[in-house]
């Protein structure tokens, strides 16, 4: 089996959210860049251990982006995987990202696809679906587990109030997230083979945009809080009660 | 026409779906068109159960009962909103932005080739196109998408509108639509019993590695218990396995938009607060004025929590036995 990762750039999770641009670019100066978490931490990581376990034969990672997000693809590259693959495109919404991952995991034969749930930035959780959709296969969001036995799945998704267990056959789509696998922090000797792994760069399919972010805005400001003495707990009841009118 | 794909389980209509359908009517108004809901699979009391969608809005509602769609999988439920939407012609879909949302609509928006605004806050201002407001940065911001094509999806987060009762009956009308062979089994549906899925819970009392170990919960789940709430936990709590992975909510873990979120002995990491910011009511319990959270929190005590929480669970039985 051959796993296609799709790996995203995303600001680091302290990064201050600001805007530029009349409000219509995400500010990046000063801002520290990392692989998108749930990329990281549970696709990727699943991947791996599928390759190691024997179940898969090789891992490629995938990103559409400019040639800014090669060093985040690098540090992917060191925690692990064969090669990676760069769509070159710096413009395009959910659907145009995901008709580019779907162009190369059809050429390429992919047996599974991994994605994140979401990433930290636009939070769509959107790019699986469509992926799936697009290839015309199974799609399962939101896995906790997934265990392979040949090409046969077996699949842990969450579900509202709990969990759903689900099996199907490769080739699928499959969104990760916590539960997955334990986060792997890349050693030297990744970091070092991490520099001569090869980076495919490919240019875009041709494709449709179907949305385009108008305008970012900030949530107004917190009143601020209102302290209550710790010897008054009835005021703090009271208040939720009769004020905010929560309980 | 709004169409609003209704989700059930088990046999019972989500209470998601009962917002989605509120929010879809409103946009009907605004548009000057109807709002119709769309559920498949088995319901249970089906004429009662979905004649009473009217009550949030929906004036029909279409029903495949085939039982073929009582297990879910994405791509089945896919192709047949395809051709709910085809036979009756609507020209925006709403879904709630929950497991299942996540899951359809952006199959629908690929198959389509229909833009699609995930995670909506707001409802859509179509004083210039179609733009629809929906959160970013886990929280800590809002963008404003605007849909370019002729049908608009929105799958609109939990909470972030609110259920809107109406006076109002809908009409049944039965959908004759098979489902596609599926790739995929549902071999095990395991829910948590008997305690308000996270998700779901308008109230959350959540513990953080200040409590100091799992046998300390009980000043979380008293307070829970007696507001019929939800109980949640930071990372470290998560990670420590002092209680389930499913609890844990932040960046990494769920996110929750509850009207209470009440905080104990949790600092306030900015990746904690990215899953419980839009939270309506934030109320903190810390020993440390300097807690982060205070920042975020519209109510707090500066306190030991190990003293302060029974006394807020006295305060609130008091408040309940004098009504
Ligand atoms: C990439 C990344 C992602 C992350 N994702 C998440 C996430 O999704 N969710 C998450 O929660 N964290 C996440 N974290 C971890 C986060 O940074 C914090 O480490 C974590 O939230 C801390 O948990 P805590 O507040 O329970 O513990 P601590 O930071 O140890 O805080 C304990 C608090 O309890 C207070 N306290 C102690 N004793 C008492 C008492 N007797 N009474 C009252 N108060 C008391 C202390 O003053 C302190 O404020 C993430 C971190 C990273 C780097
Ligand atoms: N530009 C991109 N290149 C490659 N993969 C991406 C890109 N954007 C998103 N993804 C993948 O799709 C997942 C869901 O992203 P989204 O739908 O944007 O929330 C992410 O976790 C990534 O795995």
């Amino acid at each position: 089996m051959k796993i296609l990762v799709c790996i995203s750039k995303t600001p680091d999770t302290t990064a201050k959210i600001a805007f530029t641009d009349n409000n219509s670019k995400f500010a990046e100066a000063g801002v520290q860049f990392i692989v998108n978490p749930y990329d990281e931490w549970y696709a990727l990581v699943r991947a791996l251990e599928l390759k190691e376990s024997g179940a898969a034969t090789a891992v490629t990672l995938i990103n559409v982006g400019g040639a800014d997000n090669d060093p985040i693809i690098r540090k992917a590259l060191a925690i692990g995987g064969d090669d990676a693959i760069r769509v070159n495109a710096t413009e395009g919404d959910s659907f145009y990202v995901a008709s580019q991952i779907a162009a190369v995991a059809k050429e390429g034969g992919y047996d599974l696809v991994f994605t994140g749930k979401e990433t930290i930035d636009y939070n769509n959780s959107s790019i699986g679906g469509m992926v799936a959709e697009l290839l015309d296969l199974p799609y399962i969001s939101l896995a906790t587990k997934l265990e392979a036995d040949g090409s046969n799945l077996t699949v842990t998704r969450e579900i509202e109030g709990g969990e759903e267990v689900d099996t199907l056959s490769a080739p699928a789509v499959i969104s990760c997230q916590k539960g997955m696998a334990e986060q792997r922090i890349p050693n030297m000797k990744g970091i070092m083979s991490a520099r001569t792994k090869p980076l495919t760069v490919k240019d875009p399919v041709e494709t449709e945009v179907l949305t385009s972010i108008v305008a970012f805005e900030l949530p107004p400001a917190k009143a601020g809080v209102k302290l209550v003495s710790a010897d008054e707990p009835e005021e703090l009841v009271r208040l939720l009660h009769e004020e905010a009118k929560v309980i | 026409m709004v169409l609003i794909f209704a989700d059930q389980s088990e046999g019972q209509i989500k209470k998601q779906a009962y917002e989605a359908i509120s929010y879809g009517a409103k946009i009907a108004e605004a548009l000057g068109t109807t709002a119709e809901a769309l559920v498949l699979g088995t319901v249970d009391h089906a004429s009662e159960a979905l004649a009473a969608l009217g009550k949030y809005g929906a004036s029909k509602v279409h029903h495949a009962s085939d039982a073929g769609f009582d297990a879910f999988d994405a791509q089945v439920y896919t192709a047949a909103i395809a051709d709910a939407v085809a036979a009756s012609g609507a020209d925006v879909v709403v879904f709630s932005h929950t497991t299942t949302g996540k899951a359809v609509a952006p199959r629908l928006s690929a198959r389509l080739k229909a833009g699609l605004a995930a995670g909506a806050v707001g409802l859509p201002d179509t004083s210039n196109g179609f733009v629809v407001k929906k959160s970013v940065f886990s929280g800590k911001a809002f963008a404003q998408v605007g849909i370019q094509t002729a049908i608009k999806i929105i799958s609109l987060n939990p909470n972030a509108f609110g259920v809107k009762l109406k006076e109002g009956s809908a009409e049944i009308a039965a959908l004759d639509l098979k489902p596609i062979a599926g790739k995929v089994t549902v071999k095990e549906v395991n829910k948590v019993k008997g305690t308000v899925p996270l998700s779901e819970a308008e109230l959350v009392i959540s513990g953080g590695r200040g409590l100091k170990g799992p046998e300390n919960w009980f000043l979380v789940e008293d307070l829970a218990n007696e507001i019929g709430a939800a109980t949640a936990c930071s990372r470290a709590v998560a990670d420590a396995h002092w209680r389930p992975h499913h609890e844990h909510v932040g960046q990494t873990g769920g996110a929750v938009a509850p009207n209470l979120y009440f905080a104990i002995a949790i600092s306030g990491a900015i990746q904690h607060l990215a899953g419980v910011n839009r939270s309506k009511t934030i109320v903190v319990i810390n020993k440390d004025p300097e807690a982060p959270f205070f920042k975020a929190a519209d109510y707090g005590i500066v306190g030991d929590a190990f003293e302060v929480m029974p006394k807020i669970v006295e305060a609130v039985k008091k408040m309940k036995a004098e009504g």
